[in-house]
Order: C-alpha cells, then sequence, then structure tokens
C-alpha cells in the first residue's frame, strides 16, 4: 500500500486548496472572534474599574473611613457601615456555618436513602434560585416583625437589627454554603472512611476526626465565597428597612445598623456630583474586601488542590 | 444481619463485650444527640421554603380579597402608589422585567457562549486557568456596583453622548440591560464550558478524524452535544435576571411601562418591590399587600425556571459512560 502512495502521478500537497482551505481560513479566523468575545466582558469592567479609581481615588482618605455620613458630601464618610458590615458579616458566618456544615453532614453521611433525603436535597437546589429581595420580604415578616399566632409569640419581633439582618442574610447564603460543603465532602475518599470505621470508631468519630478534616479547605472556599456575596447583598437588607442614618458606632446585635453597599445606593441615588465620588470612593472600598475575600478562597483551594 | 452488632451473639469477657456494645454505630447518647442536631440542620432548609411560602401567599391572599383576580391579570395598568387612582395590572411590571431579559440575553448570549467555546475548544489550558477564575471574580461584583455603572457611566457617558439626551431617558432599560449582561455573562460561559469540556474526547478525534475543522467540531458536534447543559445555563442566567433588584432600581427607573424598547423608562417586578420597601409601607394597606402579590409572582416565574432547568439537565443529559 505504502508503494502504491508513492507511485502516485500527481505530488501530493500539504496545502488544501477549494472549499477546504476556506473552511480552514474560517476556523483559524474564528478562534479571534472568540477570543475577542471573550475579552469583551473583562475589558468592559476593565475600563469601568478605572474610571471608579479615577473617581473616588481623590475623595478615599482617613477622613472618609472614619466620618460618619452627612448632609455635606465633604464630611460624609464610611464609617457606621463599615461597622454595620464587619457586624453584620460576623453575626452571619456564625448562624450560618454551622447549620451550613451540619446539614452536609446530615446529607452526605447520615441520611437515610429515602423520600425525606430525596426532598431536602431538591429544595436546597430550588432555595439557591430565590432571588434575594424575596429572602429580604422573608426577613421583613418573620424577624423584623415576629410572628404571632393566637395569640403565642412563635418568633420575636427583632425590628431592623443586625440580628434580623444576619438572620436574613444567613438563610440567604444557606443553600450555596450547604451546595459547596456537600461537594467538599464528596471530595473525602471512601477509603479514608473505611479505614477510620475498620479500625473500630464510631460513624460520628469518622466525619470529626476524618471527614470533616479532609473537606475543610472545600467548605472553607466555598463558604468565603458565599459570605462575600453577603458582603455585597444590598436589595434584601433594604427590604428588611436597613437604610436609616446611622451615625453612632454599632456596639451590639441588637443595634439599627446601614452598610457598605447600602450607603453606596444611598449617594448613587443623589443627583449631586460630589456624592457620586463619594459612592465611587465607597465602590473601591467594598471591591477591596470582596476581592480580599475572592482571593483568600482561591489561595485556598490552590494550597489544598490533592494531587 | 451480622453487620449489626447488637444482633451478634457475644461471648465473653463482660467488660470486653460492654465496649464492643458501646463502639458500635450511634449507641452513645451523645451521639444520638449530635443525631438530632443534624437532622434538625437538615430540616430547616425546608423550613424555611415553608415560611416564603407560607409568608408570601398569606397576604398575596389579602390582596386578592381587595383586588380581584380579573384585574389582576387582565388590567394593562399598574399604579400602586397614587392613592384614588390604584389599578394593578401586573402585565406593565411583568413587560418590565421581559425587556430587561430580552436585551440582556441578547448581549449576553453571543459574548457568554462564545467565552465559553473559546475556553472550552480553543484556549492553551494556561490561558484558561487565567481566564476562568478572572471571570469568575466578576461574577462575585456586589450588584450595586454594576448598578453605580449603570447609571453614571452607560447612561451618562455612553447612550446619552451617542444617541443624543433627547433620545435616552436618564433612567431606561439599555442600561440596565447592558449591566446585568456583565452580571451574567460569567455565568453562561462557567457553566456551559464545564457543560463543553465534559463532551469525551473521543466525538472530537471522530469528528477530526473525518476532516471537519476546528471551528466545525466546536459548533457542529460538542456544541450540540453539550446543549442541555447550556440551556440550563441560560435558563439559570435568565433567573438571575428576573430576581436581580438593584441594577433595574437604579437605572431602569420606576414608571411602568407596556413596551419592550429599550430606551424606554421602565419598572420590573423587583424594581417595584424595592420601590415599595423603601417608602416603608404600613402593614395592612394595599401598598403593602401588592408587594406580596407581586413577589408571589416574581417567585413563581424564578422557581418554574428552575424546575426547567433541572428537567431539562436530568431529562437530556448525554451519557456518555
Amino acid at each position: 500500500m505504502p508503494l502504491a502512495v508513492q507511485s502516485a502521478s500527481e505530488p501530493i500537497s500539504l496545502h488544501a486548496k477549494g472549499s477546504v482551505a476556506r473552511r480552514q481560513a474560517l476556523s483559524r479566523l474564528s478562534r479571534y472572534v472568540f477570543l475577542l468575545a471573550t475579552v469583551v466582558g473583562i475589558a468592559v469592567l476593565a475600563i469601568l474599574a478605572v474610571d471608579t479609581l479615577r473617581t473616588g481615588l481623590p475623595v478615599l482618605d482617613w477622613q472618609f473611613i472614619s466620618s460618619y455620613p452627612s448632609r455635606s458630601a465633604e464630611n460624609a464618610g464610611l464609617r457606621s457601615s463599615l461597622f454595620g458590615t464587619i457586624w453584620v458579616m460576623g453575626t452571619t458566618i456564625a448562624l450560618a456555618i454551622p447549620v451550613a456544615i451540619g446539614t452536609a453532614i446530615f446529607l452526605e453521611e447520615f441520611a437515610p436513602k429515602g423520600r425525606f433525603t430525596a426532598l431536602v436535597r431538591l429544595n436546597i437546589a430550588n432555595l439557591a434560585g430565590v432571588p434575594s429581595i424575596i429572602y429580604g420580604i422573608l426577613g421583613l415578616t418573620i424577624f423584623v416583625r415576629g410572628i404571632e399566632f393566637g395569640g403565642v409569640t412563635l418568633f420575636p419581633a427583632l425590628g431592623t437589627t443586625i440580628l434580623a439582618g444576619s438572620l436574613t442574610l444567613a438563610l440567604m447564603i444557606l443553600p450555596m454554603t450547604v451546595i459547596a460543603s456537600v461537594e467538599a465532602i464528596r471530595q473525602v475518599p471512601p477509603s479514608i472512611r473505611d479505614g477510620s470505621l475498620a479500625l473500630g470508631a464510631t460513624r460520628l468519630q469518622t466525619v470529626r476526626h476524618h471527614t470533616l478534616p479532609g473537606a475543610l479547605p472545600g467548605i472553607m472556599t466555598g463558604t468565603i465565597l458565599a459570605i462575600s456575596r453577603a458582603a455585597g447583598e444590598t436589595a434584601a437588607l433594604i427590604m428588611i428597612g436597613a437604610f436609616a442614618f446611622i451615625a453612632f458606632d454599632n456596639k451590639s446585635v441588637n443595634d439599627d445598623f446601614t452598610t457598605v453597599p447600602i450607603q453606596i445606593y444611598n449617594w448613587t441615588t443623589r443627583p449631586q456630583e460630589a456624592f457620586r465620588e463619594n459612592a465611587a470612593a465607597g465602590i473601591i472600598v467594598l471591591m477591596a474586601m470582596v476581592i480580599g475575600l475572592n482571593l483568600i478562597a482561591v489561595l485556598i483551594r490552590e494550597r489544598f488542590r490533592r494531587k | 444481619m451480622a453487620a449489626d452488632p447488637s444482633n451478634v451473639r457475644l461471648q465473653g469477657d463482660p467488660a470486653v463485650l460492654q465496649r464492643q456494645m458501646q463502639s458500635g454505630p450511634l449507641k452513645r447518647p451523645g451521639e444520638l444527640s449530635v443525631m438530632a442536631l443534624l437532622w434538625i440542620c437538615g430540616a430547616i432548609s425546608l423550613i424555611t421554603t415553608v415560611l416564603i411560602v407560607v409568608t408570601l401567599f398569606e397576604e398575596t391572599y389579602h390582596f386578592f380579597q381587595e383586588v380581584p383576580l380579573q384585574d389582576f391579570f387582565f388590567e394593562t395598568e399598574w399604579q400602586a402608589l397614587i392613592p384614588g387612582t390604584e389599578s394593578f395590572g401586573i402585565w406593565e411590571l411583568v413587560a418590565g422585567t421581559a425587556n430587561v431579559v430580552l436585551w440582556s440575553m441578547v448581549i449576553a448570549l453571543p459574548l457568554g457562549l462564545a467565552a465559553a467555546i473559546y475556553l472550552s475548544e480553543y484556549a492553551h489550558p494556561r490561558t484558561r486557568s487565567i481566564l476562568k477564575p478572572i471571570l469568575e471574580v466578576l461574577a462575585g461584583v456586589p450588584t450595586v456596583v454594576y448598578a453605580f455603572f449603570a447609571l453614571t457611566v452607560i447612561t451618562e457617558q455612553v447612550l446619552r453622548p451617542l444617541l443624543g439626551d433627547d433620545n435616552v431617558p436618564i433612567f431606561n432599560s439599555l442600561s440596565a440591560s447592558i449591566m446585568m449582561a456583565m452580571m451574567i455573562l460569567p455565568t453562561i460561559a462557567s457553566v456551559s464550558e464545564d457543560a463543553m469540556a465534559s463532551v469525551p474526547r473521543e466525538l472530537r478525534e471522530g469528528a477530526y478524524g473525518l476532516g471537519a475543522t476546528r471551528l466545525e467540531v466546536a459548533l457542529k458536534v460538542v456544541f450540540p452535544a453539550a446543549l442541555s447543559g447550556i440551556v440550563a445555563a441560560v435558563l439559570l442566567a435568565i433567573a438571575r435576571v428576573i430576581g436581580e433588584t438593584m441594577i433595574v432600581a437604579l437605572a431602569a427607573g420606576s414608571t411602568p411601562n407596556l413596551t419592550l424598547n429599550p430606551l424606554a423608562s421602565i419598572q420590573t417586578m423587583t424594581g417595584y418591590m424595592l420601590q415599595v420597601g423603601l417608602g416603608d409601607a404600613a402593614r395592612g394597606t394595599i401598598n403593602y399587600t401588592s408587594l406580596f402579590a407581586v413577589a408571589s409572582t416574581l417567585f413563581l416565574f424564578t422557581f418554574a425556571l428552575n424546575v426547567f432547568a433541572t428537567y431539562i439537565v436530568n431529562r437530556f443529559r448525554e451519557a456518555y459512560d
């Protein structure tokens, strides 16, 4: 057979002609079209980022960070909203993470394979798609105003406090934290569990000493991403009524509060140019927090990536 | 039977027996209480859903005691906030949402799918490992930031100078749609890329073996094979657009408007909800209950999209193993 090829009368050319050449040229061109499309989104945001830095950086100084909100743009600052954001983040973490990890352990390690478990799984997937503003309405009716049924208080009215806001955000980030934790627990090889059980550990001991430590990096990555989403959440908190004028430092979870994204929203709605500059400076602070959290998450993921 | 320690007939030293009994699965009272806690954790998510449905539909029921169902579905005007002239036809708000969905998809769909094809079929692994995390960071940008951009940059520095102040109202659907497209671009690109990456190599190699070019393999082999995942990605993106509040509240306006014109000032379902939320409507008023009627409508829309996306993935998944 090779002989037949060598004796072919026409010389073999590696360069295609006619329709094949056209198809190949189109294919080569397509690479750059697709690359361009990929870069468009990133480019638009790069332009916006530069624009924000140019507008916001001149305003961003210690005076801006450490001042309370004010009616005059020059004196207004982020102090109370930074306090509020830190308080709300801390409380949300404390409320959401134990429940999320508990749910994930329950689903992956103990839940009997049955209707109830299937229902919980499906339900969590659907909750992850519920818009944040709906969680805001839930927070308003239940946490802020309380539930009373036939004269009995089932849930006390908390008012628009840090606790009410954190409960709302905790419910909001619960589904995505559970999903991330379930994924992380699944990544732990079954051989580690079997080894532990074979040596006589109980199922709970196995979870505590082997499954959880193995899954921890994945759980932390997912949790940090969820927290960064909560840090930027605005609509749910506005729905529960958190857009008051706050000019004091938060001291407990029963305080009224405002957060950085709410402050940015507030400044953006003002017509004066000076408040727009404040909003841009606030965005720089908020983005620094969100990107910082994302970087930590990525670093944890890379550091513990299973070889 | 033999696996359950309590059923094994044990012999020998009672102390050893005692230990064996205790080390069996979940025989300690402490462990049982931890199990109970874990069970409660699992139940919390179910309780959340029940609470969402109950709170939404209770007030919605009160709303429909004052506003007849046929008004809600057949009136064409939504005028809720001026006393005396109230009219509650949901379609203006649904049209506002549809307007933003339409135009954000017109922008995000080609860009997102092209990005997914590039990352999955063309990019060098190293390029991919740089671009994908950047896209994922974009997905984490708080939406209030996009809202600020839509109003101060897209409308004031791009659309108005480009198309003229007379043609572009300060609050318009297009600026919100553009930023919305940027917001969901990473979702579409990332989820579709996952779907394309899981198409087995044999399919591609078969096509190359038959003389297909890279473009043909991408569009005629990989894309159709990953279609169920791509459709799911798009449905999830639409659900996010429908539920997004801050961008439309700040940039799209607060005038309910039955139009798909991108240069019109509109109001979406979420935009109306935030407006009522900011106004702090008193409990029991028609404004307050209308908030819940709109919220229920929104909830049903997003719920249907999410269920449909899950169904598509399960029903049309191409299994290659």
